[in-house]
């Protein structure tokens, strides 16, 4: 019978085990759905993407719609080109959006605000695959402060 | 001089000696057919001394460690404003290095010691040469059970002290210094990643419980059977596993994160 006992505790202790796993798992780590459903891809082409990383948020309004999933230099500028994947939820977007690098709070993490923009019959709408040609780069606190400098000199 | 030059190098020859000794003794004691249906008792029964035992311990450990990494991090991250960031703090601490690393110092110390001891009176009162005569190998049917009951039930211990960890930092995070409980989580979940984080302490948790292990297996099992030899030989489980889990901490850590 003590067998039996220990075998009792023995299991218990692994299915304390796969709990703990799974509250790290579900609680504690990054399982935001919204990009394990139905996705489409957007790209968009900045000057400076500053901070921007891949796994950053994409937000509408503050919602998050989808993540950066690749960044890459493209072009014969070697202009940065990111790759964003969104939310089939979220599949009506005008071309005549425009997407910015925006950073959350004074020193928070870089992220992708999409603003969407009007519709009308000459609008159409962006499906997988299709860029973002109205964007806003980055804004790098060292340029900032030499464009500073610069207006300064010129008084 | 001579002499001195002479003392280095044995002590040289001996850990070489002791290394090759340590990998023969486990080579031997894993490697070959296993007997699922004799094993499997003598695995419960170690599971429960070294796992099921280890477990208040664990607990009570994690949760005080949450609690205080809780309770400092409030202090300092309220002076910027950040107090919402005490759950990725607490979560990141925990599940990279606290988990892993103090569960590998309570289990060497908890179990290990108590692994070594009893191996080395086994020696003493020579158990295992009654074994050998009887035609049973003493590496399998006493190594090995031990040995995976081990490796076995450390990341499991680690698992439970980094989620009680992060409810003991709760506790006093969101409970009593009254940190947003929705800020705790989300914010947390935004910085904390399922292979970076999760995934990479396991791995350390399961490298450190293959050295820990090992190392207080062979301690005991090369002792020298006497009293004395048993209470050194104990000793130098806790001394070299925590020596040996604080190195390969940095290496893994290193590899993992550098």
């Amino acid at each position: 019978m003590e067998s039996r006992n220990t075998q009792l505790a023995v299991g218990l202790f692994v299915i304390i085990g796969i709990l703990a796993l799974l509250f790290l798992g579900l609680r504690a780590a990054n399982t935001s759905a919204v990009t394990t459903g139905e996705t489409y891809r957007l790209y968009a082409k900045f000057d400076n993407i500053g901070g921007l990383k891949e796994r950053s948020p994409v937000k509408v309004g503050g919602v998050v719609v989808g993540r950066v999933t690749k960044i890459t230099l493209s072009g014969e500028y070697y202009e940065p080109l990111v790759e964003m994947t969104i939310s089939a939820t979220y599949d009506k977007f005008s071309d005549t959006s425009s997407v910015s690098i925006l950073t959350s709070g004074l020193l928070g993490e870089q992220y992708i605000g999409l603003n969407p923009g009007f519709v009308d019959e000459t609008v159409e709408m962006l499906q997988d695959g299709d860029q973002i040609y109205d964007t806003k780069s980055a804004l790098v606190l060292e340029d900032l402060i030499g464009q500073f400098l610069f207006s300064q000199g010129n008084d | 001089m001579l002499d001195k030059i002479a003392g280095l190098g044995r002590v040289i020859l001996d850990s070489i000696a002791g290394a090759g000794a340590a990998l023969l003794m486990l080579l031997r004691a894993l490697i070959g057919k296993p007997n699922i249906r004799k094993a499997w008792p003598l695995l419960m029964q170690q599971m429960y001394a070294v796992g099921v035992l280890s477990l208040i311990i664990i607990v009570v450990s994690g949760l005080f460690i949450g609690m205080v990494l809780g309770l400092q991090g409030y202090n300092i991250l309220v002076d910027f404003g950040a107090e919402q960031s005490l759950g990725p703090m607490v979560a990141l601490s925990l599940l990279r290095e606290l988990g892993p690393v103090v569960t590998a110092l309570l289990f060497a110390g908890r179990a290990g010691s108590s692994l070594t001891a009893e191996i080395g009176l086994m020696k003493a009162t020579e158990q295992l040469s009654s074994l050998e005569m009887m035609g049973v190998d003493p590496l399998r049917r006493v190594i090995a059970p031990r040995f995976w009951a081990g490796f076995y039930s450390m990341p499991i211990l680690a698992l439970v002290f980094s989620a009680v960890g992060i409810f003991g930092g709760y506790l006093v995070g969101v409970r009593w210094l009254g940190v947003d409980d929705g800020a705790f989580w989300s914010v947390m979940q935004a910085s904390v990643d399922w292979g970076q984080d999760i995934v990479n302490g396991i791995i350390k948790s399961l490298v450190f419980a293959f050295v820990v292990t090992w190392i207080a297996l062979h301690k005991g099992y090369s002792c020298t059977p006497t009293s004395v030899g048993i209470s050194r030989a104990t000793t130098s489980t806790v001394v070299t596993a925590s020596l040996a889990v604080l190195g390969l901490d940095f290496v893994l850590t290193a590899l993992m994160f550098g």
